[in-house]
């Protein structure tokens, strides 16, 4: 198009074009994209009345669907968008406002392309409070955030309310720890208050460790100033003049994103001395983890601050009265922080007024696994978890079915469809025996084996034990090695019952929540789904097809069409036959990896015993 | 060592920034020389044996050189169940390579992580600092014989 031509049609509009950068974004090509757009907006530079604003944004949450591009004011959402559409976008959307009509996200509930992802089941129902401004703003803008809002909860907190009220409002406002455990926030800042011991300190758990589970890394990347923000005011609540933001090692970009937001607030005058004129004083620093699961727990974490290794302590004194250096600390997770200003700025009473009666408020999850909708979603306290996979989620893929949902991390458990009306809070989930846990929701279908999954979260654990506790290094170990056993064909009658007494001896005997929660993966899935452990133990077979030493795939010839997409998708070669005709695998050559399985549309793979 | 001197000098001498600096040390050198910890030691004043147990308490570090190139596969439990282990099985074949290892050249390091956050787009694996989704066992033949061309000394 002549560049001429452009000032004409571009209207006075002034547009803003989020870019995600998220992760899942970013590994599809979105920094690329987002690259092409700029070059595109300055080569046309001189010939715009007002030049569309570019900016890279933390993760949608719809990671699944992107790369993501949101234009502004319009409410064009695009999805899966690729490099080669940039030119598309830029000459139909940005010039002439016109949408591209492929791009548009694809209702899973409606089957209808919908402009706005606001009309989307995925965001209508959803109420986003942690992550208020994750997919508005550039993470890397100080005046991004501010412009929101941000940093006027500050001002009221330093200047309208005293340390007092402001632990009352968090404390009425029913706020509990979102990192697992839900102990109220109010209350443990007000035990720090009340110690007269000086100096204290507070810190930000962002060791985000569990498995499937993403929501502080993305508030970390996403909207890092609210995090901040929230810790400036509780440590003017509590009278802390230091803190620590521990950041898991993996989180290279959450790493990044935090130090600038510290760096950009000293700036500003909110962290430093004698903040905004008030007297108060606050330094905070970015402590980056080693790499150590174990390190997610509390007094694990301070010993890691303190350049230890991180081992957990008894505590029968709290961190709050003993925490760092022996000094009175208040450690909160990466979400709880950022909940902080918008109590402050809403009111207890707002805040108290969502979620039901015992936990208040919202909670961030990562929805992943065999759901539709994978990615980051933020409900009010007491949806149920039907709502979250089905409606939000959009049902299982493939057309499968669904066989449990995991939460919890390897401190949680598997609960079943027959629970699947249970209202998520802190409470339901723990009657489950499973537990909220900071927010991973894994969603496995009937191809997932549930022995197998407590073999894998049993793993997970033994290599993570710190190895303080005997009863967790070496009962954890015994464990696995029951449940490697069943899983290669090897079970025995007598095994569940051995499982479940050592589960009872390891939860009463180890120290911190790592060793007293292992055992729920096993003890959930016992409980659920008995009837797989049989099978593996006395018909030594697996029936989702998981357990390699139990299974083997056959194709029925009878639903084979002769596709051949089997033997494409096939990375051992072990399939062959002619188009049209039945296709066979030579199960000596086959890995058992269930590609073919997932592959075929027909359902002609089928999973028979062990070969 | 002046690296290690330079890396030292940027930290006050206080045990709370250990493992800071040995994580900058780990970045330097992909490993953790005993020279390098030696000096470690006298600046400040802990015992080498303490030090020996942060490098094998913290997964990110490591007493044995890596590869230039580190793979690490994703097992968290949305990767795991997505198939991720049917991956590692590829690599492994592909490179004769065990989690853990190193191949003879120096060229590749294998290692699987319990999740990387990724678990929308799993499962996933990270060739240093890049980040490959949606992976099957045949994309991760594509990717590594992308990087069997590049030579070693060459930057991703």
């Amino acid at each position: 198009m002549p560049k001429k031509a452009v000032m004409k049609m571009y209207e006075n509009a002034k547009r803003t074009v989020l870019i995600c950068c998220g992760t899942g974004c970013l590994a599809n090509n979105s920094m690329q994209i987002y690259e092409r757009l700029k070059k595109k907006v300055e080569d046309y530079g001189p010939y715009f009345q007002i030049i569309p604003v570019l900016k890279t944004t933390g993760c949608n949450g719809l990671c699944e669907k992107g790369p993501i591009v949101n234009i502004l004011p319009d409410e064009i959402f695009y999805c899966k968008v690729k490099v080669e559409d940039v030119d598309e976008i830029f000459e139909k959307t940005l010039l002439k406002g016109e949408v591209i009509e492929r791009l548009l996200y694809l209702d899973t509930a409606t089957g209808r392309r919908v402009r706005s992802h606001k009309e989307s089941e995925f965001f209508k129902r959803q109420l986003k409070i942690a992550l208020r401004n994750i997919g508005q703003i550039d993470p890397g803008s100080i005046d991004d955030y501010i412009e929101r809002g941000g940093y006027k909860s500050l001002k009221k907190a330093l200047f309208e309310m005293t340390p007092e009220e402001i632990i009352s409002e968090i404390e009425r406002s029913g706020l509990r720890g979102r990192g697992g455990a839900g102990f109220p926030t109010g209350y443990k800042w007000k035990q720090a208050r009340k110690i007269n011991s000086f100096p204290k300190f507070i810190a930000c758990n962002g060791d985000e460790g569990d498995p499937g589970a993403f929501m502080d890394r993305s508030i970390m990347e996403g909207d890092p100033h609210s995090i901040i923000e929230g810790m400036i005011i509780g440590a003017y609540a509590v009278g802390a003049e230091k803190g620590f933001v521990y950041i898991r090692d993996e989180y290279s970009l959450a790493v990044k994103n935090v130090s600038r937001a510290i760096k950009d607030a000293y700036e500003r005058g909110f962290l430093g001395r004698n903040i905004l004129g008030s007297g108060f004083n606050l330094d905070i620093e970015v402590v980056r983890g080693g790499g150590a699961f174990v390190c997610g727990e509390s007094t694990a974490l301070m010993a890691s601050i303190e350049g230890k290794v991180g081992e957990p302590r008894v505590k029968y004194i709290r961190s709050t009265e003993k925490g760092l250096w022996g000094q009175p600390t208040v450690l909160n997770n990466v979400e709880t922080w950022a909940n902080v200003p918008v109590i402050i700025e809403k009111g207890a009473d707002w805040y108290s007024s969502i979620g039901t009666e015992k936990s208040k408020g919202t909670k961030v999850f990562s929805l992943v696994g065999k759901v539709k909708n994978t990615g980051l979603i933020e409900v009010p306290m007491g949806t149920t978890l039907r709502e979250i996979i089905f409606e939000i989620g959009g049902g299982i893929t493939g057309g499968k079915r669904f066989k449990a949902v995991q939460t919890g991390g390897p401190s949680g458990g598997c609960i079943p469809e027959e629970l699947l009306d249970l209202p998520v809070d802190f409470d339901s989930l723990d009657k489950a025996g499973s537990m909220m846990g900071s927010g991973g929701m894994i969603v496995m279908d009937e191809s997932t084996c549930m022995v197998e999954v407590a073999r894998y979260y049993l793993k997970f654990l033994s290599e993570e034990s710190c190895g303080k506790c005997t009863p967790c290094r070496e009962g954890i170990r015994r464990m696995l090695e029951i449940l490697e056993d069943i899983c290669a064909g090897r079970g025995r009658e007598g095994d569940l019952e051995l499982l479940l007494e050592l589960s009872e001896t390891v939860k009463e005997a180890s120290l911190c929540g790592l060793g007293k929660t292992a055992p729920n993966p096993v003890l959930t899935t016992i409980k659920y789904f008995k009837d797989e452990y049989l099978a593996h133990i006395r018909e030594k077979r697996c029936p989702a097809g998981v357990c390699k030493n139990l299974t083997s795939y056959r194709i029925n010839p009878e639903l084979c069409r002769g596709c051949g997409v089997c033997a494409k998708k096939c990375p051992a070669g072990a399939i062959s036959g002619k188009p049209k005709s039945p296709y066979v695998i030579d199960t000596v050559k086959c890995i058992v990896c269930g590609a073919c399985k997932e592959a075929c549309r027909f359902n002609a793979v089928e999973v028979v015993g062990r070969r | 060592m002046i690296l290690v001197r330079s890396i030292l000098e940027k930290y006050p001498k206080e045990q709370r920034f250990l493992l800071a600096i040995l994580q900058d040390i780990q970045r330097t050198y992909n490993y953790l020389p005993r020279e390098a910890l030696i000096e470690v030691r006298d600046y400040l004043n802990v015992p080498l044996s303490s030090l020996y147990s942060m490098a094998t308490f913290y997964k990110a570090l490591s007493l044995k050189p890596k590869g230039k190139y580190i793979i690490r596969v994703c097992d968290g439990t949305a990767c795991h169940i997505r198939g991720s282990m049917n991956l590692l099985d590829e690599i492994k074949r592909l490179l004769s390579l065990s989690p853990g290892e190193v191949t003879k050249d120096g060229k590749f390091s294998l290692e699987t992580v319990n999740c990387l956050g990724s678990c929308a787009i799993a499962p996933v694996m990270v060739i240093n600092d890049k980040y490959y989704g949606n992976l099957n066992p045949s994309l991760v033949r594509e990717i590594l014989a992308e990087y069997a061309e590049k030579s070693g000394d060459e930057n991703v």
